[in-house]
């Protein structure tokens, strides 16, 4: 009795949706309307920055870190520091591998970066901080290759271009696992719960922020 | 006459002076019983000035502004947590916020270059890579397609990050301030891709935005065919330019960087393209040493809004305890608040909708003996999934992970009544 009820209920909604959906046309989602403007891959040269892991993407030049040291002592040293140790809590660009499983690791280029490709594309879209994209593709190779040098990772005069960059093997490059779902699992339980509630830290001894009263 | 003198009282001493007379009012009451004190119903009421005399007119303020009483909610930063302003983050006051929206002003801010001054007339959006057809939009093109609105939270994978070692800030800001939510209005991704037609081996696309960081990120097929969303509005009006005006990537549920402002290309190709931001930064780091990448979705995260340090408990006796939950796998199913640090909990009542990829506002009613407590909310989300203690969320990733901190966060409320952000083991 009740399942014929809800046959028919079930009938009924599914003639709603089929009426529904059908007005207005315009919500189909596979109507074409033709509103953006066609572009040419080569009109989009100039925004089309991007470089893979594979180096597709990189531009025709070359650099070594000879040819970008003084680039670099010019336009990067202020705030990296003139061995990349970081100047301030600007990022530093050399570290050791070892530290990653340490206390305090130290994530820098040399240390955590999986790929050399990355530090190009970063240097050449988001660097100079404050002037970007104002870099040749010849600065921005030198310049990659003397951050890599730095790290002991290429030698002083490697030449890098878009042949070579892809090539060079950073000593992170293993260290990334892609995320697949959740990697937590917890229960939820109500009553006389095993938990311990011992107080082991409490914010008002750091005092880096008071409450925001007036 | 004097009797006739204006009531009102100084802005910077007002709101404070109300809030503490309705506390001592409620705790009169409170020892009094039902109707108050005798002392409290024999004080003469005042007719305020501004029953007297005319405000000001209509288009005072042609963009209305909040009551000059309302002055101290505000985004608050941290000047030691980054370099630069440019390349910092402003957190939102949730402390003094209602309801699920943030208002537009007090949406919490990450930048990595600063706020772009773009012209919407000057600004384009081009998609390519693995489509039949490139294409450029203007706002103009977009604003023509048919739009959806949806509220949906925004959350920084860094949220929490600082209390990874211990508690840290003494404050609600600060503690879970990078996050904010908003009705977006714009149209789905996927419109946009049946426009300019996807080739096949099209796998993840590249997100970038047209700030001095060109800031990018690359993500799967399947989110943008899913709720993805190019949003041009925000809470009933255009962006705002700390949001991504003219034009913003939202992917709901999905780490607030993922989430690419200034938005100004997207590129389809068949791998992700492992950009600064999801190597370099947004990754975390395990004690093994290795790291997981493209960790997208903001797990189901509660917190408790009222009582916090910035809102101690006004006195014994009944309380509202209430806070926010959301969860970027769906709807929050239900949230248990706990009085004695996670030994047992009870059922608190969700307000409102709980919607999709949503903040969801709970309260519960708590009579307090004026005793040390150590209160605690935890979420479920419609996937089941189970907000997870600081024990259990550290034997996985250890203190180095940064990111995607949502563990359940513990208030020592103290005799007193002042509220301080512990943790427990």
């Amino acid at each position: 009795m009740f399942s014929s009820v809800k046959v028919v209920l079930l009938l009924m909604s599914g003639l709603l949706i089929a009426c529904c959906s059908k007005t207005p046309s315009s919500s189909s989602s596979s109507q074409w309307y033709g509103f953006g403007t066609p572009l040419t891959e080569k009109n989009i040269a100039a925004w089309d920055i991007d470089v893979g892991p594979d180096g597709v993407g990189l531009p025709v030049g070359s650099g070594t870190a000879k040819r970008g040291e003084p680039v670099y002592l010019a336009k990067c040293a202020a705030c990296h520091g003139d061995f990349g140790e970081g100047m301030g809590r600007f990022p530093a660009l050399v570290g050791d591998h070892a530290s990653l499983t340490s206390d305090r690791p130290n994530k820098t280029v040399g240390s955590y970066w999986p790929y050399a490709t990355t530090l190009f594309d970063y240097i050449n879209r988001a660097m100079p901080f404050g002037n970007a994209q104002s870099l040749t593709p010849d600065e921005v190779y030198g310049v990659t290759a003397y951050i890599l040098a730095m790290n002991d990772i290429i030698k002083e005069d490697t030449v890098l271009n878009a042949e070579t960059l892809p090539k060079v093997k950073m000593p992170n490059r293993d260290g990334f696992v892609m995320a697949q779902g959740t990697d937590i699992k917890a229960d939820a339980c109500m009553h006389d719960c095993e938990v311990k509630v011992k107080v082991v830290s409490r914010a008002s001894k750091n005092r880096v922020t008071s409450t925001t009263k007036e | 006459m004097s009797k006739r003198k204006p009531a009102s009282v100084p802005p910077q001493q007002g709101r404070r002076g109300f809030i503490r007379n309705s506390l001592l009012g409620g705790l009169a009451a409170l020892t009094a019983g039902r109707f108050g004190t005798a002392e409290a119903a024999g004080k003469a009421l005042v007719v305020p000035a501004w029953s007297h005399q005319l405000g000001p007119g209509v288009v005072t303020n042609p963009y209305g502004k909040p009551s000059i009483f309302e002055k101290h909610v505000v985004r608050r930063f941290l000047p030691w947590i980054r370099p630069t302003r440019e390349a910092s983050i402003s957190f939102a006051p949730l402390q003094d916020l209602h309801g699920i929206i943030t208002p537009n002003g007090l949406f919490y801010e990450r930048h990595h270059a600063g706020v772009p001054p773009i012209d919407p007339a000057e600004h384009l959006l081009v998609i390519h890579g693995l489509v039949k057809q490139p294409m450029k939009f203007t706002l103009q093109d977009l604003l023509r397609y048919p739009s959806v609105s949806r509220i949906h939270f925004i959350e920084c994978a860094g949220n929490g990050a600082m209390e990874q070692h211990g508690a840290l800030n003494n404050g609600l800001q600060f503690t879970h301030g990078m996050l904010s939510s908003a009705e977006w209005t714009g149209v789905p991704l996927k419109r946009l891709l049946n426009e300019v037609g996807i080739r096949s081996g099209a796998k993840w696309l590249l997100a970038e935005g047209a700030d001095a960081a060109a800031l990018a990120r690359s993500f799967p097929i399947d989110k943008a065919l899913d709720d993805a969303l190019i949003a041009y509005a925000q809470n009933g009006e255009m962006l705002r330019p700390e949001q991504g005006y003219p034009l913003r990537l939202v992917l709901p549920g999905w780490e607030g960087v993922a989430n690419v402002k200034w938005l100004r290309r997207l590129e389809l190709g068949t791998r992700p393209w492992d950009m600064r931001e999801e190597t370099s930064t947004y990754t975390q780091l395990l004690p093994t040493g290795k790291a997981r990448q493209f960790t997208f979705i903001q797990e189901a995260k509660s917190v408790i809004t009222s009582p916090c340090p910035e809102r101690p408990m006004p006195g014994k006796g009944v309380f509202m305890v209430e806070g926010l939950a959301w969860s970027g796998e769906g709807k929050v199913k239900r949230v248990d608040v706990s009085f004695d640090g996670g030994r047992n909990w009870q059922q608190a009542r969700l307000k409102g909708p709980a919607l999709d990829k949503s903040l969801t506002r709970f309260e519960i009613e708590w009579t307090w003996n004026g005793k040390q407590a150590l209160l605690q909310s935890r979420v479920i989300d419609e996937t089941g999934y189970v907000q997870p203690t600081y024990e259990q969320l550290r034997k996985v990733r250890g203190t180095n992970s940064m990111y995607h901190n949502n563990a359940i966060h513990t208030w020592m409320v103290h005799p007193g009544g002042e509220v301080e952000n512990v943790q427990l083991g």
